[in-house]
């Protein structure tokens, strides 16, 4: 992986309102499989979709950039918009594969008639063209069919490896201003790669696009290797790792390739988070048996033991203020979640509902906590308010665990495994409304996923 | 598998489902444990290197106890397991073991490490009040990540809610 180019803004002999130089990362292809429709419908939400025409990017003139061409490039581009779009659940494309191509005079003069007799409520338009320095310049816009008017215009000058991010960089700008949500689709995804028997499952540390792309392999699975979280400037994962056969809390260094120990203890520490700020780390230790949250400067020091009772208190997630935790204890006799003050003080239970609830995860917009809720046997990922009302469910299978969020809040990602022998971990997301439950392709089978904030 | 060991299996579950106390459900001998333990040596023609793990599992009882689903006190059973264990840990001074703890998969994953800590550090506590420097003894949990059963019923779950002693040599 190259180093990151410094953030630029350049202007272009273009007209687009925005042109900004994408830091270089190497690309390649999510792995290929059909995420399957589910039936698993639980909520009662209108399933009309906005109809959105992405024919392939056009180019001026064909050319050959670091060995690829602008044309092929203008093509996958359209297919990684329409495939984010698709996935958010909330749009209904039409890919390249399924309108006609269009001239690069059409990019800012399109016929709103055609689109509209393919009932596209929008159409996507743009170009590939070389920049004459090495580097691409990729152009998206938006328009509306029935108004015939722009919605969205938004350039970017890229590294030639770093095409899929300005595919992500448009679809959020198209999500953004269809929804009126916050972006989400230019982020990365850390998780837990899985393999091997049940019995002795061989797991390693792997990070990826948040649409499966730029997948890599960080641990080679001699250790067993659990939780990762992204740090929220993407440079480093803490993470759970059995080297040594101990179980520590460690710092990955994505650039340099090595790792430290977030604290040197005899005793296990695991269940570690980032703070919103990047600055300080949650963990939780067992010492003798009993299993306590700590808090501790990313850099090492000494760490503040947060809970004192007696049992197990574990995990722990920060408010997006940075200004409380919500955790899962078992001191009422059953695993259940608390929130308290990022000093200890004013620790309080918020789950009442029945079952047991772990995994809390606080969303970045504040508003919720989601949780995994046992139960009947089962797992389940829900939602509650960080008081612990409007508690709602919105997966129903064997098995739905630690949940993650999505950089704007509104789709959570999740585990969900299979039961017996031959049970496997894969790793779904499903949105807010409980409707859109997608599958993510992961080249094997995985869990622990973690959700990082938009790409900075 | 025979139809005796089947019947067997039927028993252990209808105890299960019936009795508050009935945790005791492997009726089909454990597995020696897999992976952790370390050769102290090789073994004679005549028999097996004392001090050894297989020394240890030839000797005792059995290398590990079971617990009751989220709980991780030691009964009477337990104890008499441990009791086994302890006698030959203190016939073989110098050998230094492991205590894993492990869980069953109906727990979420941190909250599992730390059950899976709690039953282990019983068994080394237990192993202790017996006079065992707890010096010698290691403690890891692996929470769900190392069943020793891999179905997903009762039998299984019950057979991997365990502590167990590993020789890690001298």
């Amino acid at each position: 992986m190259k180093a990151s180019l410094p953030h630029r803004f350049a202007l272009l002999g273009i007209a687009l309102g925005a042109v900004a130089a994408l830091p270089a990362a190497a690309q390649t292809p999510p792995t290929v499989e059909e995420s399957p429709r589910t039936a698993e419908v639980v909520a009662e939400v209108s399933t009309e979709r906005t109809v959105i025409a992405i024919p392939a990017l056009a180019t001026p003139a064909v050319a050959t950039v670091a060995g690829l061409r602008t044309d092929s490039l203008g093509r996958q581009i359209a297919e990684v918009i329409a495939s984010d779009l698709e996935r958010s659940g909330l749009y209904a494309p039409l890919g390249p594969g399924s309108v006609r191509a269009i001239s690069m005079a059409e990019v800012r003069a399109p016929v709103f008639a055609d689109w509209q007799a393919r009932n596209a409520d929008n159409v996507v338009h743009g170009f590939v063209q070389a920049s004459g320095t090495g580097g691409l310049i990729v152009g998206c816009y938006l328009y509306d069919t029935a108004l015939g008017t722009e919605l969205v215009r938004q350039g970017f000058e890229i590294q030639p490896g770093d095409w899929r991010r300005a595919a992500h960089k448009c679809a959020d700008a198209i999500y953004s201003r269809l929804s009126g949500e916050a972006p989400f689709f230019d982020s990365r995804i850390a998780y837990i790669a899985e393999s091997g028997p049940k019995g002795n499952r061989i797991k390693q540390l792997a990070i990826m696009d948040s649409d499966g792309g730029n997948h890599r392999f960080i641990t080679n699975g001699q250790a067993l290797a659990i939780s990762p979280r992204f740090s929220p400037d993407y440079k480093k994962i803490v993470y759970v790792s059995y080297l040594n056969n101990r179980v520590r809390v460690f710092i990955y260094d994505v650039a340099a390739g090595s790792q430290k120990l977030v604290t040197e203890s005899g005793n296990a520490t695991f269940a570690p988070r980032w703070s919103p700020d990047g600055r300080q780390i949650l963990y939780s230790m067992a010492v003798g048996g009993n299993t306590d949250i700590y808090r501790i400067s990313a850099e090492g020091g000494t760490p503040v033991r947060l809970t004192t009772a007696p049992g197990i208190d574990v995990g722990g997630s920060f408010s997006p203020d940075g200004k409380k935790i919500v955790f899962e204890s078992d001191r009422s006799g059953s695993q259940q979640l608390y929130t308290m003050n990022i000093d200890g003080s004013n620790q309080q239970r918020i789950s009442f509902g029945g079952g047991r609830y772990a995994t809390p995860e606080w969303s970045p917009r504040g508003d919720l906590i989601a949780f995994t809720r046992m139960g009947g046997g089962e797992f389940r990922i829900g939602v509650m308010t960080p008081g612990g009302g409007g508690a709602r469910m919105l997966t129903n299978s064997w098995q739905d665990e630690a949940p993650t969020w999505s950089p704007n809040g509104r789709v959570i990602q999740f585990f969900r495994t299979t039961p017996g022998r031959e049970g496997k971990s894969s790793l779904w997301q499903v949105d807010l409304t409980g409707v859109n439950l997608r599958r993510l392709p992961t080249p094997r089978d995985g869990s622990d996923p973690s959700w990082g904030p938009i790409l900075p | 598998m025979t139809i005796r060991k089947t019947t067997a299996m039927i028993a252990a579950i209808t105890m299960l489902a019936v009795g508050a106390c009935a945790k005791k459900a492997p009726e089909q001998l454990p597995p020696a444990p897999e992976g952790t333990g370390t050769d102290t040596g090789s073994s004679t023609g005549t028999g097996v290197v004392p001090g050894s793990q297989e020394d240890f599992v030839a000797s005792v009882s059995s290398d590990r106890i079971f617990f009751d689903f989220d709980q991780y006190n030691v009964d009477a059973e337990d104890q008499a397991t441990l009791r086994s264990q302890a006698q030959w840990l203190q016939r073989n001074p110098a050998v230094r073991v492991t205590l894993e703890g492990h869980a069953d998969e109906r727990g979420t994953r941190d909250y599992n490490i730390a059950l899976g800590e709690r039953r282990a550090n019983a068994a080394k506590n237990y192993l202790a009040s017996l006079g065992i420097d707890p010096g010698r003894i290691n403690v890891i949990s692996y929470g769900k990540e190392r069943p020793a059963a891999l179905g997903s019923d009762e039998q299984a779950y019950a057979r991997n809610r365990r502590a167990v002693t590993v020789v890690i040599g001298r």
